[in-house]
Parts: structure tokens; sequence; C-alpha cells
């Protein structure tokens, strides 16, 4: 199918918006946008960060999962408490693929899930004491843990638990960082308030710890990568870039992360920031109190990552920036193969997406490298800065939508018929139902890395791998197709 | 009366930035900005007013500062 012009577009969310009553209809209406690059900003277009409408069906998270999902739990020396009902930090346990390097249950505790399970009687009287009791049986049963955090769970707020207390009363008793977080997770309208509490926590209660204390030895090149959650390994294969090119990466916030490292953030030269939305919070506050300067990088596709190495070497001297030019003539070959190997076979493919609060826009270099076009985009809880970064990157009369509802992402993709989508986990099983291809680009469908050439090379092959998969011409029903004869016999009668 | 954060770009000029509003935008004019005074009415390109206190002298960029708005510009 051609692309759509902007008034077919337009006609199209006109179309799909018709259904709800007028309220719903009124406040859809503002999320929902088509692409025009002369906007400068994205407030003239589109409307973001607003609670969702009720009986929709939203694809959101919630604080909690904004908070001990991305920003905390990746943490692996840390142990992170979640301080509430057994659910919530069951069912979302070890979901996200944060890989990382120790001994589980020893030194290390990413994929572990510690809760204090609440019961009616900590509903009734308060859940303090069990919180102080389980800190200590911590101490006892995981003596290598670097510290601890709290991360609070809808309950918590509605009893006014003060879990504050009890965390300075408890990092007196043994010794080590105790971290409270608010992200109970009723607050705000989806997961992007939670990394905003989990920042502001970071801020409070770890990064001034080891301020006034320089016996960490720095050099002129040191830097931290934060936003890299090492979803499949992507922070392994973004920092061994950043190595070849010269400079040293003291930190990775949050995957693969230690409390050390980021304890020692506010030493480095400047931070990398790959993830906007999580980690800005922190970024713009460590700039204006430790005046480190930061960037936005992407590492999505050769185009970006030579891009991104250049604009983060300009910020050094010479030796950094002739390191990032070698660094893209030794992988230029290789990446070269890939494309040469993989764009006949995905040349002119159309996809959608709609996926968190980076990668909507940060990919779509990486398929552009491919020669497939992004035809639609959108983000769960990205905010109008995300949007304002977003509309350069799309091409005009492309559609955007924010916060999309189950019904009108399907009805877009029945209209718009794309050859892929990359969604989540929630929306997988329902596109390939209808018979499109679909990568779950949240923890990259048990695949990955995708950052970085190494991750490229992958990416590239995970979607000719699903995109040109036999299975798709399998999925209409042998007596359905034009050429059985039962429809011809039909057709005839 | 917004927490707005202030910094200077690579082309020096003045960066504003609203949290709360996710307002990221560059400051067209500053109506007292030399080196023993700073502050006033600053300009956005975006066509909205903000009013600073003025200050003795320039503050440390980058720096979070009180302002209070004036005109939103539409």
């Amino acid at each position: 199918m051609a692309a759509l012009t902007k008034e077919e577009t337009e006609a199209l969310i006109q179309e799909v918006l018709e259904v709800y009553p007028e309220q719903a209809r009124k406040d859809r209406a503002k999320h929902l946008a088509v692409n025009d690059q002369s906007l400068e900003k994205s407030n003239k277009c589109i409307t973001s960060n607003r609670k969702s409408q009720p009986g929709v069906m939203t694809i959101r998270g919630c604080a909690y999962a904004g908070s001990k999902g991305v920003v905390w739990g990746p943490i692996k020396d840390m142990i992170h408490i979640s301080h509430g009902p057994v659910g919530c930090g069951q069912y979302s346990r070890a979901g996200r693929r944060n890989y990382y390097v120790g001994t589980t249950g020893v030194n290390t505790f990413g994929t572990m899930n510690f809760t204090s399970d609440f019961q009616e009687k900590d509903i009734v009287f308060g859940g303090d004491k069990k919180l102080a009791k389980i800190m200590l049986e911590i101490e006892q049963l995981f003596p290598l843990n670097k510290g601890i955090s709290i991360q609070s769970e809808c309950p918590i707020g509605l009893i006014g638990d003060d879990i504050e207390a009890v965390a300075k009363k408890a990092n007196k008793e043994i010794g080590k960082p105790v971290v409270p977080v608010r992200c109970e997770g009723f607050r705000g309208v989806s997961q992007s308030l939670g990394h905003h509490i989990a920042n502001d926590a970071i801020r409070d209660w770890v990064l001034e710890n080891r301020d006034g204390d320089d016996s960490f030895p720095t050099t002129p090149y040191d830097v931290a990568v934060i936003g890299d959650y090492n979803i499949g390994g992507d922070a392994w294969a973004s920092r061994t870039l950043l190595e070849e090119m010269g400079l040293r990466v003291v930190a990775q916030w949050s995957g693969d992360g230690t409390i050390a490292e980021m304890e020692k953030t506010p030493k480095v030269k400047l931070n990398l920031i790959h993830c906007y939305r999580s980690m800005n919070y922190i970024a713009r506050h460590m700039e204006e109190k430790y005046k480190i300067p930061w960037i936005e990088y992407n590492f999505f596709g050769p185009t970006k990552i030579a891009e991104s190495l250049r604009k983060i070497a300009a910020l050094f001297d010479e030796t950094i920036q002739a390191g990032a030019e070698k660094v893209i003539a030794k992988y230029q070959a290789e990446y070269d193969a890939v494309i040469a190997k993989y764009k006949p076979r995905l040349q002119g493919k159309r996809v959608m997406l709609y996926v968190g609060g980076l990668r909507p826009r940060h990919v779509i270099g990486a398929y552009e490298d491919l020669g497939m076009e992004v035809v639609g985009t959108g983000y769960e809880f990205g905010h109008n800065d995300d949007y304002d970064r977003t509309i350069k990157e799309m091409g005009n009369a492309t559609l955007i939508y924010d916060d999309v509802t189950g019904y009108e992402f399907e009805e877009f993709v029945k209209k718009v018929k794309p050859d892929l989508i990359g969604s989540g986990i929630k929306e997988k099983y329902i596109f390939q139902k209808m018979g499109i291809p679909f990568r779950q680009m949240h923890s990259w469908d048990y695949s990955g890395p995708y950052h970085g050439y190494d991750g490229f090379a992958i990416f590239a092959r995970d979607m000719d791998m699903t995109l040109n998969n036999p299975c798709w011409k399998q999925v209409t029903a042998p007596w359905k197709t034009a050429e059985s004869p039962d429809v011809a016999v039909a057709a005839s009668a | 009366m917004p927490s707005v954060m202030l910094k200077k770009n690579a082309e020096g000029k003045l960066v504003f930035y609203v949290p709360k509003k996710d307002l990221e935008e560059v400051a067209e004019s500053v109506e007292f900005d030399s080196s023993d005074k700073w502050g006033g009415e600053v300009l956005l390109s975006d066509g909205s007013k903000y009013y600073f206190e003025p200050l003795d002298g320039q503050p440390d960029f980058p720096v979070t500062l009180r302002a209070k708005r004036l005109d939103s510009g539409e």
C-alpha cells in the first residue's frame, strides 16, 4: 500500500475516533496527530502525559513499575524490597531481561523477588515493624548485599507508613545505604512519574554519599552511561564502543550497575543519556549541582551510532575524536556486510511502533539503515519534550499516537497495513493472530542486544527472521485463498 | 511561580526548562544581562514571557530560579 497523504491520515484518525462517546472523542483527538516536520514544538499538535480515559484499554504501567522495574531493579548488588502485597513484585520479577554479571543470591540479586508480603494485619496495624524485621533478615541471609531499597506498593501510601524513619534506623543498624522510595502505583498517570520519583530518591539518598571524598582517581575521559538498562546485553554492546574510542566508563545506570558506580558518578566529566525519559531528571540535577554536562545519544543503527560517537567525541580532545573515527572505520566492513545482506530482503517494508519512552524515536534510524520506513509511532508514557524530539525523526504525514488505546491501535493497523509492528507483549498475540509480523520491542523478544554495531547485526537478523518467516503465508486457511476451488465455485454461483 | 532551570547551550544561548511542564525553550532576550545585573523579563522563542527578580550579577549557570509567568504568548 502506498504511503498515506496528510488528508488521508487525518481522515483515518477521524474515522477511528467516531465510535467514542463525545467526551472521550474530544479527549482522545488531542492525543492523535499527523506528523508535520515543519512544526518546532509538539504541543501544537499533540497532548501527552495525561490521565488515560476510564474504560479504554491502555497499555501503560504504574509508578511502582517505573521505579522498581526500570530504574532501581537493575542495580544488581542492592536488594530491592517490594514493600506491600506479594503480587506486584512476583509478577514483574525478572521479566525485563536486564542482564548482569554475578552470582544471583550471593552478591547480585537482579532476578530475585524480595517482598514484605503484606497481610490483612499489616494493613490494619501498619507494616513498619515487619519492614524493620525483614531488613535484618536480609542482612543475615544475604550479607554481601551493598544496600537495600524499599519500593512502595500502593497500600504503603494509603495507610501512611513512615518508611523513611524505618530506613534511617536500618541504615544506622546495618551501616549500608537504605533507600525508601515513595513510588506507590497510584501516583501519577503512568510509569513516568515512577522514573521521576526514583531519580529523586537517588538524588536524595545516594548521589551525595561520596561528596568531599576525593580518593577515587579520576581521568579527563571519565563518562557515565545513563539510562541504559542492559536489556539482552545492550549496555555491554554500547560500553565497548565508548571504551574503544578511549573513554573510561565509570558507571552504568542502571543495567549491570552497582551502587558504588552510582555514588562515583558525580566525579565524571560527562553524562551520556540514552533513555532521556527515565533519567533526564538526575542528569539535570548533576548538571546543576556538580556542573557535569550531559548529552543524549543514540546507539541504534550505524548512521545514528556514527553521529552519536562524533557528537560525544566533539566534547573531548583530538585523541578521542581520532578514536571515534577509528571505531567507526573498524566496524564499517561489519555493518556494511549486514546492510548488504538484509537490506534487499527488508527494503521498502513499513513499520509501526508503539513502545515506551525512548525507542519510538531511537530505533527509527536503525530501520532506515535497513531501507525500512516507520509509518506510525507513539509513546506509552512520553512527555511533550519526547514528541519535540520525534517530529524531526518521522516522515511527513505519518501517524503519531500518544497513550494509544487497544482499539485505536488495532484500527490503525487494519487501515495502514504495516509489514511489521514493534510493540509490547500485550499487543503481540493480537497482531500475530491478525497475520501481521510482530517484534516485542521492550525486551527485544528474548533476543538482543540491539545497541551498538554488534547489536545492529542481531537487530537486522531478527527483523528479517520475523518479517520473512514463511508462516505468515499460512495464516489464511487454504480454502479461503483466492486460488482455492471452493472460492472459485462460490464466486461462479 | 514555576521553578525554572536555566543553562547555557553550546551556542551560548540561554536554555529555559520548566520540569513540571516539559517546557524546553531557548530564551530570545533577557531584560538585564550584564555583569552586574541579571534578570527582569525573559522572552522565549515560543513567545511566552517570564519575569525573574533582578540579581546583582550573572548567576552561575546551570541554576534553578523562581520565575513569574507574565504572558503565555498564545
